[in-house]
């Protein structure tokens, strides 16, 4: 009889020992669909990082002279499109327009044209990879300092004169002047060399090209 | 004319956006005993202000791998990216910089890059897009110009590329895809037509991560053109670059 009231006692606690535990599972499952009363600080740094304002890319024009081989000195004006990988390296697309003269021979042939006015449109891209040499400041007066760097430049790219596309090479150097954080001014002195046989015999041609711009970091 | 007044215009939309970006800085904490603030985003440049641990400093702006900031005394100087990076932000999180490790490289989506190199005995300059659909498939939007000796063409094509081992400084890669390309010859030749044409391509290269976001890459392309003769014209390529990724 004894051990009767024993087993039963024994599975009324059990009972209540595993009712309770439910209770407990069913009061968890509870705090999970409801609100917490303190909210978890969430995790803001994605936002924090699309905040920062990132000015890897520079665009600008820029206004010249440019020496054609033959075919004189003009004005040249153009626009670029730079893109800084590094504080040394950036890459540069440049791309530009010239009206050319006419050459010596032409003018004091008087009649003879060498070229129509269509082919006497002077215009160039090119996609250069350049490197900043000689980062620096530049002092204006006492309490002024502007962030320059001087860079070498050098790439491909195309030239159309006289009729035809010519790959085109250029080497040059340059000074970036900044005297804003986002703003530069720019000077540089480019190269562009391509073979033309346009006067009978193929040749090299080395067209100097001085320029001066400004240009907008963003 | 227009096009100076339209890139005028670009640059006074590019004014006013400088203006807007200035409105709230994000802040973080240092970290490090103390951060050093050169006057110009580069390694050469001057210390001329150092700030302390505990020390709350504005973020203003990233040029590559340096930031502009602002501390609470009013002076503004660039801190290179290893310092920020031992920062904390508002939540007490480590200052996470992106876009400059092998890590960064393999979870990339987009990148962008330029090669030069050989076109059947031309000149070959071109420039491309890729897209990231998986670790190991890139979809790729090319165009290109060739300069040779007798004619030149202008090409775009959309291609797959396959990399073997995205997560790795080096891995080989294979290239398939479409695209036209239109040839036309020197002024100098007669009795020549300008062409345009569907082509396919095939190809394997190479590419490596550099350092930072600088990739190089180096492929062999080979060109079938479909042209309206009697036989196809097949073209070899070859050529190297360098990308980036964002």
């Amino acid at each position: 009889m004894e051990s009767r009231f024993l087993v039963l006692f024994l599975i009324a606690t059990l009972a209540a020992g595993a009712g309770g535990c439910a209770r407990q599972r069913t009061v968890a499952a509870g705090d999970a669909g409801n609100p917490p009363v303190i909210e978890p600080e969430v995790d803001r740094r994605e936002i924090e990082q699309s905040r920062i304002d990132t000015e890897d890319f520079e665009v600008g024009i820029y206004a010249g002279q440019l020496s054609v081989e033959d075919f004189g000195v003009n004005n040249v004006l153009g626009g670029h499109f730079a893109y800084h990988i590094s504080e040394g390296f950036f890459v540069d697309l440049s791309a530009g327009k010239s009206d050319t003269e006419r050459t010596s021979f032409e003018r004091l042939s008087g009649a003879a044209q060498l070229l129509t006015d269509d082919e006497r449109e002077y215009s160039y891209y090119n996609l250069s990879l350049g490197y900043n040499v000689l980062p620096g400041e530049g002092f204006v007066g006492e309490n002024r300092a502007i962030n320059t760097a001087i860079y070498v430049i050098g790439g491909v790219g195309k030239t159309d004169f006289a009729g035809d596309d010519r790959f085109t090479l250029n080497l040059g150097v340059g000074i970036r002047i900044m005297p804003l954080d986002w703003l530069a001014v720019h000077a540089d002195f480019r190269d562009h060399i391509y073979d033309i046989d346009l006067l009978g015999q193929e040749k090299t041609a080395h067209n100097l090209e001085a320029r001066v711009g400004v240009s907008f970091f963003f | 004319m227009r096009v100076g007044a339209s890139i005028v215009i670009a640059g006074l939309c590019l004014l006013s956006l400088q203006g807007r970006a200035q409105e709230q800085h994000p802040e973080v904490t240092i970290q490090d005993p103390f951060i050093e603030l050169h006057t110009g985003p580069g390694r050469g440049y001057p210390i001329f202000h150092v700030a302390e641990r505990g020390e709350n400093i504005e973020v203003l702006r990233r040029r590559t791998d340096w930031f502009q900031v602002r501390v609470a005394r009013g002076e503004e100087g660039w801190v290179p990216l290893e310092q920020m990076a031992r920062t904390l932000d508002t939540d007490g999180e480590a200052f996470d910089v992106p876009g400059s490790t092998l890590e960064d490289y393999t979870a990339r989506r987009w990148e962008a890059g330029f090669m030069y190199g050989d076109f059947g005995g031309a000149n070959m300059i071109s420039a491309y897009g890729g897209f990231g659909l998986s670790e190991n498939l890139q979809l790729e939007l090319s165009v290109g110009q060739a300069l040779g000796r007798f004619s030149d063409s202008v090409m775009a094509s959309l291609s797959l590329t396959h990399l073997m081992f995205p997560d790795k400084r080096w891995t080989p890669l294979f290239t398939l895809g479409a695209g036209r390309i239109e040839t036309s010859p020197k002024a100098t030749l007669v009795g020549t037509v300008d062409r345009s044409d569907t082509m396919a391509h095939a190809g394997f290269g190479v590419r490596s991560y550099l350092a930072r976001r600088f990739v190089f890459r180096a492929e062999y392309k080979s060109y079938v053109v479909f042209t309206s003769r009697d036989d196809n014209e097949e073209i070899g390529e070859w050529k190297a670059g360098f990308s980036f990724f964002f």
